[in-house]
């Protein structure tokens, strides 16, 4: 039985020094560094990144569409956690 | 018969395309559109890998070094864009290897027009201009399709696209301002290029299977006739700038339409080289069987490498 | 010989070294082992080109003749070039591929890294940002070496034909010709035999972690610095400088 195929990788590429990381797209790789070489040449082709983060596919976890009502809708209520629910006229930093 | 689960999980997933949403790789989706997308990605990757090809076999012989470096980067874009789909095609459960599999099994689809040869040097021109341009404005319209994985990587494509075209576009420039010789080669080159590249847009929408449904589910947005209108409206002009005659003598303006009016496609040829009758669709085939392949012992090897390495961890 | 015409020279064999195994890996585009490896592959061999259009540049402008770097390219028969003949042999498998590359890249690391400290302000520049290229083709390709090495059997038994194939190649790397000397005393080119010890050490180490060893009886083929090459240089250049020569003064 041939084994010649590589698993899948997710990419995250950081665009510049403290920009978030996001999601590239993903390579085929043996190993962690073949995969970091391998989003390197994929992802950044156009100097497109500083930073790059590999992950294998599967140890990823994400919540699923069903969730989508119990996860995010309790939180559209809180609206004290924005900063825009004060008003404080002059004291902003910003 | 769908149960009636399915039946209401199948008309909000309507109602969600009609309002604009886009369907991500974990949500409900028909089994149908599924299945239409891994078609249709899969001929797209399968084409931007099986287009490095015709242009691959000019590369060592790139006329200037600047060309042979445009040349090579973007036949490098075309791995890249290859791979940037079937990336967005394994969201859907089916793997690059599968894919794979089914191309050189010789039973998946890719664009006809990759099953014609590359004789000349301005076939590389003609291919930048006519066959990125035509696939700029499809690609420009599934940028805005339904399935978000695969939109994504549209948009990603299209930014890197237009290189593509431009330099097409330069290289024929450069030829028609050049010697005889050099002005004979591009238009030889267009002469054989102009009706492939219009037959890319597929069958005209009354003969095309899945046009309706994909319509339906904006995996496409626009029928095939009308993007291939709005390419000839865009390339004729461009043809005329740089004084190269398209090979239609039924090409011209309507005023009334606002449009150009072209002759008759030959649909026959078209199925004849989809259906593997093209000049190059063997050679396409087996150039990447034969690459594939003769892969196999480095693929494997890496593997083996790698479980090796992940032992000795797991043994220290 | 004048200093002019020996940094002429000295471009010419950078230059050409890094065009001709461009041009190798640009053989591979299309027929990588996997979509990933193609990609890699042909950035390498960009990055390459991309030195010789700045070698070949800098020549141009020392000549002074009017030359351009295609008519360098194009223009010149084989026995004017001037590349390692180690850039010039075959692909042969993934495997002799991956070694070539090792062998090259381990010796230009060393070579721009000496030729950035040269007193030619340009040709220290041009060193410094190829030795940033060539850094990571000694990454990629030692990598591959090692998986290759120590992989399958028959990934390991492909290497060892590699060593055998290109071995003998490599002490063309430091030999040394007036060209070396004249440019060695005025403080613009490097001394290129004194790199040998670092080097060997080095590619010993890093074959041994591969499971590969060193020829004990290998006869050295050299030559390139007179232009002597082997029989693949001809069939390179003959397909690369076809299309320019059928159409002479034409521009493209």
């Amino acid at each position: 039985m041939k084994n010649d195929n590589w698993p899948l990788w997710e990419v995250f590429t950081q665009k510049r020094f403290g920009a978030p990381f996001e999601h590239a797209g993903n390579v085929h790789a043996p190993d962690k560094e073949l995969a970091l070489m391998n989003a390197r040449d994929v992802y950044s082709r156009r100097n497109e990144a500083t930073c790059i983060w590999v992950v294998p596919s599967d140890a990823i976890t994400s919540s699923t569409p069903e969730d989508m009502g119990p996860f995010f809708e309790p939180s559209n209520d809180k609206i004290y956690r924005h900063p825009n629910f004060y008003k404080t006229p002059g004291a902003s930093f910003e | 018969m769908l149960s009636t689960t399915e039946q209401e999980l199948e008309k909000k997933f309507q109602e969600r395309i009609d309002k604009g949403e886009s369907i991500e790789a974990k949500d409900w989706m028909p089994e149908r559109y599924r299945k239409q997308l891994i078609r249709m990605m899969g001929q797209h990757a399968h084409s931007e890998v099986v287009g490095m090809l015709p242009e691959g076999n000019w590369i060592t012989r790139a006329p200037s070094l600047r060309r042979k470096c445009v040349l090579l980067a973007k036949v490098q874009d075309e791995a890249g864009h290859g791979l940037y789909i079937y990336s967005g095609t394994e969201t859907l459960g089916i793997s690059r290897e599968q894919m794979l599999d089914e191309l050189l099994a010789g039973k998946a689809k890719y664009s006809s027009i990759f099953n014609y040869p590359t004789l000349s040097w301005a076939d590389i021109g003609a291919i930048g201009w006519l066959v990125d341009g035509a696939a700029i404005v499809n690609q420009t319209v599934l940028a805005k399709g339904s399935y978000g994985p695969y939109a994504r990587a549209m948009v990603r494509i299209c930014k890197e696209e237009n290189f593509h075209h431009k330099q097409g576009y330069e290289i024929l420039a450069t030829l028609m301002k050049g010697t005889p010789e050099q002005r004979a080669m591009a238009q030889d080159s267009i002469n054989r290029w102009w009706w492939p590249a219009l037959m890319m847009f597929g069958p005209s929408d009354k003969d095309s299977p899945n046009s309706a449904e994909l319509l339906r589910w904006k995996v496409k947005r626009y029928s095939n006739d009308e993007l291939r209108q709005r390419f000839i409206d865009r390339t004729v002009p461009q043809a005329e700038n740089i004084g190269l005659t398209l090979p239609d003598p039924d090409l011209k303006w309507n005023e009334e339409r606002q449009h150009y009016e072209f002759g008759t496609i030959n649909w026959n040829e078209f199925y004849e080289v989809i259906n593997g009758n093209g000049i190059c669709n063997k050679d396409r085939l087996k150039a990447r069987r034969k690459a594939h392949e003769e892969g196999a012992w480095v693929r494997e090897a890496a593997n083996a490498y790698a479980r090796k390495k992940s032992g000795e961890t797991i043994a220290a | 010989m004048t200093n002019q015409e020996a940094i002429f020279e000295y471009c010419l064999r950078i230059g050409d070294t890094s065009l001709i195994l461009g041009q190798r890996l640009a053989e591979w585009c299309g027929h990588g082992p996997i979509l990933e490896e193609d990609i890699a592959l042909t950035n390498i061999s960009l990055d390459l080109i991309g030195q010789t259009r700045g070698f070949y540049d800098y020549a141009c402008q020392v000549e002074n003749k009017g030359r351009t770097e295609d008519d360098l390219a194009f223009l010149r028969n084989d026995r004017d070039y001037r590349n390692l003949l180690m850039a010039e042999q075959p692909n042969g498998d993934f495997g002799q591929t991956i070694f070539r590359q090792f062998l090259i890249s381990s010796y230009y690391t060393l070579f721009f890294t000496a030729l950035s400290k040269s007193n030619d302000e340009t040709l220290a520049a041009l060193a410094q940002k190829s030795l940033k290229e060539v850094n990571y083709h000694l990454r990629h390709s030692t990598e591959w070496m090692l998986r290759l090495g120590n992989g399958t059997e028959e990934s390991a038994r492909r290497m060892r034909t590699a060593v055998e194939e290109l071995w003998m190649f490599t002490e063309d790397f430091f030999d040394m010709n007036d060209v070396d000397r004249i440019l060695l005393q005025a403080g613009i080119g490097i001394d290129n035999s004194a790199l040998r010890a670092d080097w060997l050490h080095f590619a010993q180490d890093k074959m041994k972690e591969a499971g590969l060893l060193i020829p004990e009886k290998s006869f050295a083929i050299r030559g390139s610095r007179e232009g002597k090459h082997t029989e693949h240089l001809g069939h390179i250049l003959a397909e690369m400088q076809s299309l320019h020569r059928a159409h002479p003064g034409a521009t493209w």
